[in-house]
């Protein structure tokens, strides 16, 4: 199935991205290049394989239940384009 | 002759007799980092004082007999997606400009533990989204060969700046070939290990599956050693090998009895360049007078290798740089001029009595949210977290994701299988040199061809590099690419070490510096 | 219009009572500070690696054998992507395709037959981290806030491992959602994965619901909607019926079915007594899943699997079960009990067995035992009359050395002296009256009313109570009951 320009804009908005007219336009061809040619994949015979979703398929990897000290809070804070002294600040939150 | 002219190895020895200080050593280095670099711009930043006290306190702790790591006093280089505690890491984009990381990443960490002296941040494709360091936000890097040329990427400066002689060690990330491929263009050894040899914490994650750290160094023996440095089990990365850490450089000079060299029949198809086809086949009679049995294997599912990278990849990015807006970290769109806008679009519409209109109008967190990627965002990593969400998204998903994790076990099959036959798979790195700087501004898959000889490792997880193997009439450097079956650095160093060893160091020096 | 039938599946998200979240090492303390429990990883800071908790992992195998479930033989994690600030990463760590529970179902009953006892089975339930909070900050408008002000966010919370159970949608009234809780809550306490406090969030309660209406054109389905933000059970039971009365009435006023719209989420608001439709997101269904790549999956072999659920025994089910069939404790007794918790159960059984008598166990600590804790919110942990001493009390009335009416006195006393029985019939002046002091007294007064002896021999038993009446004169710690039993066997004999 072709991509469209309507695919790309709701992938944008999925995305969490804008694009301009002149962005989407171009950004519609070269996925659709992409995707044209990533299709050859349907060539591939797959019949009773399993998919490999990590390079080295191990299993079980645990910790302990056991609390360590994290980031001071001016540490975890200090990155943050606006905040408190308390937290993070965003413009208010709806519906929450 | 400067230090910087020498090898790692070498330069480790002038520190270990005390012809030299490791003070020496750094000022050496920088001094021409900054008489070279302007021309190359390998380095993000270099931290000047901070390497020369580092120096200098590891030169007093020497004269003291105290017990030093294994990379004492060297100056090693490392690409700006590693985690360091006070430093800047901006993966070379505009969201993280002004991220300060407040942890060091287990490898950053394993430098420090030996001693080594980071000496600065190495520029790179945002985000390692690309192959010729030109995704950059701040500034091209140049190939050290050729300045109008491309040194590859995405680890460019990490090639470029020990091409240079900037740093005789540096430490890239390899996703789909992006160790390898720059080393292979800028003529430098470069190692992408075993997938889970070495700890992906504090590696800012591009393809969580693919990714993986390793050494770039003149020669074998830098590659091996800064390998052994950086490699052993860390209980921060779930994705870790139970392991200890290599031990390549020991054993590295003892060469491979009855080597079989596997030679790929559908590497040599339409596209590769004559003469890089020509340095590879000629490695390969440079093993058989060595001794090496030669054996035809074949990949039959490596034209997809390609086609499958770019689903996998693209989908782990696009939710590995979802984290990226503005919130917690990272750039933040104007918050006063999207409340303008906002109010001014609502307004529009109700202006013209479209009740509907107005009520569309996004809320401002999403538009926060929307905008504030979209300006910290250069093109390619666009595409890619588009390609990504397209793939994973209602209706797709089991025909590209899940499809290219089928063909992903096909592709590793199919090196079991040749794995049974040799012992090493020898081929071309790239299928041509570097390529002139604005190659590929309208042809993103143009660039992602550039990858077809790389990405299958990574798919598998398998270790290979790439190592010097002569140049074009016109002086551009040619990688051998080889690769070892899982957990086989050792023999895939040993085997590099003994062609080096025959072909003679590849000592030749860039024109630039 | 009356002809209708509600709906309703649940989800419970269920905070398990590990020390550290899910996926790095912060606590999980409620109640800190904001943003002073956190760590790269939990912030989603740029490299960070989440590394399991094999502590929640075995608290959801303990919770879904409970639950009667199917415990996957693997089960992996897959990233479930949507953008809000209290979601650092962008993403939940999420299960979707293989949850660690599958099936499964909870048997609920009411004590006072509002409903007929039925299994409400499950779909599922899967571990998933919890996000952070948004806090509405009072403060006077940021930039972008419209003078609406800023919402400030809180990551301390984020990363805490969640169970989060699915019903399939079983329950058919606002009594039946409540049970189900209820029972869910008393199961989650007993097998001590999770403290259930509503209040800090430890169980969060969303409920599906729709009505199933009979026409005259056959049976037809309302569109479903998914009611938030209930803080009690209280609020799940009010929502659901106001939930019910609305969709009646916009079904009467638009006739729209399942499928003429899609699923809406409401909120219930407590104060107003109502649901208030939420704002929807567009794509807010389009989480594109997919396999998270830093974490391995998690194997459970058939061995575990068992010695988990060895270890699993004293459930509130086989409680009841096993307090009506070996102690003869009424449906409703035993429900009060095991509603108590373990502890209380654990008092009764050890009262019951020295007593050597369930139903007067079951009166005592059904009634004295749980009013007392209950006047002074006190536990049975530190309540001051242990077990043996209550079936003392318990075997001594049996026996006649306490006279019935005095038992409750004894019994007071015990729990104001903290003392057994023996001190507190001292304090209370009860003698034990041996069987011979009896028989004397018996005598002697039979001796003494010919008259009463001879009504006796006729057939009338009343008589014996004037005997009493001067006996309990003579010695006031005379067990009534014993002594009429020890006149008519005497008046018979002589
Ligand atoms: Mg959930
Ligand atoms: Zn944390």
């Amino acid at each position: 199935m072709p991509l469209t320009r309507q695919d790309v804009e709701k992938v944008a908005l999925l995305a969490r991205l804008t694009l301009t007219d002149a962005e989407a336009e171009a950004m519609t061809s070269q996925l659709a290049g992409i995707v044209d040619y990533v299709d050859q994949l349907a060539q591939a015979d797959v019949e009773g394989v399993e998919p490999m979703a990590q390079a080295v398929e191990s299993a079980n990897v645990f910790q302990q239940d056991e609390v360590r000290a994290g980031l001071p809070r001016e540490f975890a804070l200090r990155n943050a384009p606006r905040h408190s002294d308390a937290g993070y600040l965003v413009p208010a939150v709806l519906g929450d | 002759m400067s230090p910087t002219e020498l090898t790692a190895a070498r330069q480790l020895e002038l520190l270990a007799s005390g012809d030299s200080s490791a003070e020496e050593l750094v000022s050496n280095h920088l001094a021409l980092i900054d008489s070279v670099d302007g021309s190359v711009g390998a380095f993000l930043r270099v931290d000047h004082q901070g390497a020369l006290a580092h120096a200098r306190a590891i030169d007093g702790r020497r004269a003291r007999g105290e017990r030093l790591g294994a990379l004492a006093g060297l100056p090693v280089a490392v690409k700006d997606i590693l985690c360091q505690t006070g430093e800047r890491v901006t993966c070379a984009s505009r969201m993280l400009e002004g991220f300060t990381s407040p942890y060091d990443a287990t490898v950053v960490a394993k430098l420090r533990a030996a001693d080594a002296v980071l000496i600065g941040r190495t520029n790179m494709d945002e985000f390692a989204m690309g192959g010729s360091t030109e995704n950059s936000a701040f500034q091209p890097t140049r190939n050290p060969w050729d300045l109008e040329r491309s040194p590859g990427g995405s680890s460019g400066g990490a090639a470029a700046c020990v091409a240079a002689r900037m740093a005789p060690l540096s430490i890239g990330t390899d996703t789909g070939g992006s160790i390898r491929q720059p080393a292979g263009l800028c003529g430098v050894v470069g190692l992408k290990p075993t997938y889970g040899r070495v700890s992906r914490f504090g590696l800012v994650a591009f393809a969580s599956s693919l990714d993986q750290v390793g050494p770039l160094a003149r020669t074998t023996e830098g590659a091996a050693m800064l390998l052994d440095a950086i490699t052993g089990h860390d209980p921060f990365d779930s994705t870790s090998l139970a392991l200890p850490p290599t031990a390549a450089a020991a054993n590295l000079a003892k060469p491979l009895e009855n080597l079989r060299i596997g030679v790929v029949a559908e590497h040599y198809a339409e596209g590769l360049d004559a003469e890089v086809e020509a340095a590879v086949r000629a490695a390969i009679r440079q093993y058989q007078s060595l001794g090496a049995e030669v054996v035809d294997v074949s990949l039959p599912n490596s034209k997809y290798a390609v086609a499958t990278y770019y689903v996998i990849a693209p989908c782990e990015a696009s939710s590995n740089l979802a984290r990226y807006d503005g919130i917690h970290y990272g750039r933040r769109a104007d918050e006063s001029a999207i409340a303008a806008a906002l109010a001014a679009e609502r307004k529009a519409a109700l202006d013209a009595g479209d009740q509907a209109a107005a009520d569309a109008v996004e809320p401002a967190l999403v538009r926060l949210y929307r905008q504030s990627r979209s300006e910290a965002f250069g093109p390619e990593v666009k595409r890619r977290i588009m390609l990504g969400a397209y793939a994973l998204s209602a209706g797709y998903y089991d025909a590209y994701y899940l499809k290219a994790l089928k063909v992903r076990r096909l592709i590793r099959q199919d090196f079991d299988a040749a794995f049974q036959k040799c012992d090493l798979i020898v081929g071309p790195t790239t299928a041509g040199p570097a390529s002139k700087l604005g190659s590929f501004d309208d042809d993103p898959l143009g660039m992602y061809l550039l990858d077809l000889y790389t990405v299958s490792a990574n798919l598998a997880g398998l270790p290979a590099m790439s190592l010097p193997c002569g140049k074009t009439k016109s002086g551009l450097p040619i990688g051998l690419h080889l690769i070892a079956p899982p957990l086989e650095e050792e023999r895939l160093l040993r085997g590099a070490r003994m062609y080096e060893a025959a072909a003679g160091q590849f000592v030749e020096k860039p024109a630039c510096c | 219009m009356s002809d209708y039938t509600t709906i309703i599946g649940l989800e419970v998200h269920v905070q398990l009572a590990t020390a550290s979240k899910l996926f790095c090492p912060c606590s999980t303390a409620y109640g800190a500070e904001p943003n002073t429990q956190t760590c790269p990883v939990c912030i989603g800071m740029p490299g960070s690696l989440p590394v399991m908790n094999g502590e929640a992992v075995r608290l959801a195998v303990r919770t879904g054998l409970a639950l009667n479930c199917t415990i996957a033989n693997e089960t992996k994690w897959d990233r479930k992507q949507y953008y809000y600030p209290d979601l650092p990463k962008g993403y939940q760590i999420s299960q979707y395709d293989q949850p660690i529970c599958e099936g499964g179902y909870v048997e609920i009953f009411d004590a006072k037959n509002r409903f007929e006892p039925k299994r409400v089975r499950l779909t599922r339930a899967h571990l998933e981290e919890d996000a952070g909070k948004s806090v509405h900050d009072d403060a006077p408008g940021g930039p972008a806030g419209g003078g609406r002000g800023d919402s400030m966010i809180d990551l301390n919370r984020t990363g805490t491992p969640l169970l989060e159970i699915v019903s399939e949608p079983d329950l058919r009234s606002s009594a039946e959602a409540k049970a189900y809780l209820s029972e869910l809550k008393l199961l989650l306490t007993y097998l001590g994965v999770s403290d259930c406090n509503m209040q800090e969030g430890s169980l969060r309660v969303d409920a599906n619901v729709n009505l199933h209406l009979g026409t005259p054109d056959g049976r037809v389905a309302t569109p479903i909607v998914e009611i938030k933000n209930m803080n009690s059970f209280r609020a799940v039971e009010r929502a659901i019926d106001y939930e019910a009365g609305r969709q009646q009435r916009v079904w009467r006023e638009t006739g729209r079915k399942l499928g003429d719209a899609p699923k809406q989420t409401r909120g219930w608001d407590d104060a107003a007594g109502k649901t208030i439709a939420q704002r929807e997101k567009e794509e807010s269904s389009d989480y594109r899943y997919f396999p998270d790549p830093d974490l391995t999956p998690v194997r459970l072999p058939a061995e575990e699997v068992e010695a988990a659920r060895a270890e699993l025994d004293r459930l509130p089910a086989t409680l009841r079960a096993e307090l009506r069939a070996e102690h003869g404790l009424s449906q409703y007794d035993a429900d009060v009990l095991v509603n108590q918790g373990l502890p209380v159960v654990d008092y009764f059984f050890a009262t019951a067995a020295s007593a050597g008598d369930g139903k007067a166990a079951a009166n005592w600590v059904t009634q004295d035992v749980l009013r007392v804790l209950k006047q002074s919110e006190e536990s049975i942990e530190s309540f001051n009359v242990p077990a043996a001493e209550l079936a003392g009390l318990i075997k001594k009335l049996a026996a006649g050395e306490i006279p019935k009416p005095r038992g409750r006195e004894v019994f007071d006393s015990m729990v104001e002296r903290g003392g057994g029985v023996h001190a507190a019939m001292d304090e209370l002046g009860i003698a034990e009256i041996d069987e011979s002091e009896l028989v004397g007294l018996a005598k002697e007064l039979l001796a003494a009313n010919p008259k009463i002896v001879a009504d006796l021999r006729a057939g009338k038993q009343q008589a014996a109570g004037a005997l009493i009446g001067q006996a309990k004169k003579k010695n006031p710690n005379i067990d009534p009951a014993r002594f009429r039993q020890l006149c008519l066997e005497l008046a018979a004999d002589a």
